[in-house]
């Protein structure tokens, strides 16, 4: 049983998704679909938990031997990534029972869970397997799935948000695809490991240069880095409130995991940073994303497309831990990504349950609500001084190690940048936080309750660990520090 | 020169059909024409996975006596997967496009668009 995890990890929702599409039945498929997650959620603990204790899990499947056959490899970087992705499924398959109930017609209920456990297998598919052409698979069933969700939005601009990202979603696909090809008409091989080795003496190819154009700018899309985010806003903010908390949470994080890997164990560093101006590159780009997108976000009317807007800002962040091109640098992008996932989680969560009591999200609809939902925009709030990057938040650590990384590399300017565009994330956030609090209610307005339980424990089970993660930092910063070191020390 | 500009037509065709889809892709506004411009931009990768896969004097990948030279079936195994894919992702665009010209009454892009920002 134990050494079958890896395979479990993937097999269980990719199983689960057709036996609830059988099923049907709305409550039936929703109980299949929070325990699939949950036990997800176990298996991806407890591979994270043997690859701290030993090394690197290797799991042939069908016992085909490794460059011929595909293999499943977990190591420090993507146990760490497994786990994030399993977390937040886990705590949106519970939440989802109220607020898709209220979202989606009846006869969707059931279709819903299907594209969420295939959603869920794709994105754990992605990160755990070795073979670059089942990146690719993976990506494409969580991408549909995810096209799909979306357009179950209530609102007529779901459909047309879907369609967008479909297209741009099928465009970096598919540059992944031409990049694949390329490399693998260069090497004959498909494994990663093997892809590693193969392309060593191979660093010279203008070929080799073509495929990591291809697969840095497809995947760059499905990321939603600075000039090609385009898609996101729309997607997030009219996507059901549950699809936009899972998709907020996961999908952008899984994509970046996919940029690490090549850009590391497949191309390897010198290849990436020395022979080529990356560092620079992402550099500009992800300082670009981080200004211009904060700007926007702090004039959006609707809170569900403001935080989709700082998500593109925040995945800025991330990308500016990486582009130091530093053990620390990316140790502290990678504790971004954590962190990030469960802030962004936490406000879209609170943000559902505002939906799910008010019918909208826009900032006039949502004033006077902190009143009559307390213990909701409690939860936002922090979640959002996370955001911002306030002590003793989890959004603090990572910027403190951003900070750090760039005083280590000498980049005062950047490090100023870093604090200075957190200011901005107070303006959007306090426009939020005004609304909801020191603005009286619109009069035609009646008493509206709390949001019910089970949405609310979800919620603050997000809001508890930014705290707790603020607070106990020991755990999530040695394995975001093993990872960043296990990357940089595979190529050094 | 001209022999290896020739010799290469196939990579030619491929190269032509990615950039004439990935043109109409960007620059239709009809939705319908974008997936068109879309699928034939997938099938470019589709012909270029195969003719990666050729060898020459190969034959079909077929066990037969007193044949040694086979394609590389590697290939078109990997593209049978992305074919599915492609398929899968023009039947979801055009079951979307059908609920969009339900729901806007068009198929145009920049009308969907107008009507977005009056609302």
């Amino acid at each position: 049983m134990g050494e079958h995890l890896p395979i479990l990890q993937v097999i269980l929702p990719l199983i689960a998704a057709p036996v609830c599409l059988l099923v049907r039945h709305a409550a039936t498929c929703w109980l299949i679909a929070t325990l699939v997650s949950w036990f997800c959620l176990a298996i991806a603990i407890l591979l994270l938990l043997q690859v701290l204790d030993g090394g690197a899990i290797r799991y042939q499947l069908g016992n085909w031997v490794a460059p011929w056959g595909i293999e499943y490899v977990v190591d420090r970087l993507n146990g760490f990534i497994l786990v994030i992705v399993a977390a937040i499924g886990a705590v949106v398959a519970p939440y989802a029972l109220r607020s898709v109930e209220s979202e989606l017609p009846e006869r969707q209920i059931g279709l819903f869970y299907v594209m969420y456990l295939l959603c869920l297998a794709g994105l754990l598919g992605i990160t755990i397997t070795g073979d670059a052409f089942n990146v690719f698979v993976f990506l494409e069933i969580s991408s549909l799935s995810s096209y799909a969700l979306i357009s179950m939005g209530r609102h007529r601009k779901a459909l047309h948000a879907a369609y967008q990202y479909l297209v741009m979603g099928t465009i970096g696909a598919t540059f992944f695809l031409i990049g694949v090809g390329l490399l693998y008409m260069m090497t004959g091989t498909l494994n990663m490991a093997d892809l590693a080795e193969q392309l060593k003496p191979l660093a010279g190819s203008r070929i080799v240069h073509a495929a990591f154009g291809f697969i840095v700018v497809g995947m760059g899309l499905k990321l939603a880095v600075f000039p090609l985010h385009l898609w996101l806003p729309n997607a997030y903010a009219h996507a059901p409130s549950a699809v936009s908390v899972f998709l907020a949470g996961t999908a952008t994080k899984v994509s970046l995991y996919v940029v690490l890997r090549f850009i590391f164990t497949v191309f390897g560093f010198e290849f990436s940073f020395v022979g080529q101006p990356l560092g620079p590159a992402l550099l500009v780009l992800a300082v670009a994303g981080i200004v211009v997108c904060s700007l926007v976000a702090i004039y959006q009317d609707n809170v569900k497309r403001l935080l989709a807007w700082s998500s593109v800002a925040q995945i800025g962040y991330m990308l500016l831990g990486l582009s130091f091109a530093t053990t620390l640098g990316l140790q502290a992008g990678l504790l971004h990504i954590f962190n990030h996932a469960i802030i962004k989680a936490g406000l879209f969560l609170a943000m559902g349950c505002v939906f799910l009591r008010l019918g909208s999200c826009r900032l006039d609809a949502i004033a006077g609500v902190g009143r009559q939902m307390p213990w909701t925009m409690m939860g936002f709030l922090l979640c959002g001084l996370s955001l911002i990057g306030v002590p003793p938040t989890a959004g603090f650590v990572s910027k403190w190690y951003l900070v750090l990384a760039a005083l280590e590399k000498g980049w005062w300017p950047v490090a100023a940048l870093i604090v200075l565009t957190s200011l901005l994330a107070v303006v959007y956030v306090w426009k939020v936080v005004e609304a909801a609090w020191f603005r009286d209610p619109p009069g035609t307005a009646g008493r509206i309750g709390e949001a019910p339980l089970v949405m609310l424990v979800p919620l603050w089970i997000a809001v508890g660990a930014n705290l707790w993660f603020g607070l106990e930092t020991s755990g999530n910063v040695d394995v975001a520090k093993a990872a960043a070191a296990a990357l940089m020390g595979a190529v050094q | 020169m001209w022999e290896s500009f020739l010799g290469l037509y196939n990579y030619w065709i491929v190269i032509l059909l990615m950039m004439a889809g990935f043109y109409i892709v960007m620059s239709r506004h009809n939705l319908v024409k974008k997936l068109i411009g879309l699928n034939i931009f997938q099938s470019s990768v589709f012909l270029f996975y195969i003719s990666v896969g050729k060898v020459a004097d190969g034959t079909a990948p077929i066990i037969e006596k007193g044949i040694f030279s086979y394609s590389n079936p590697l290939p078109h195994v990997l593209i049978l997967t992305a074919i599915v894919v492609g398929v899968a992702t023009t039947s979801l665009g055009l079951a979307l496009v059908v609920r969009l010209k339900e729901a806007y009454g068009t198929i145009e892009e920049d009308e969907i668009n107008e009507m977005d920002a009056a609302d």
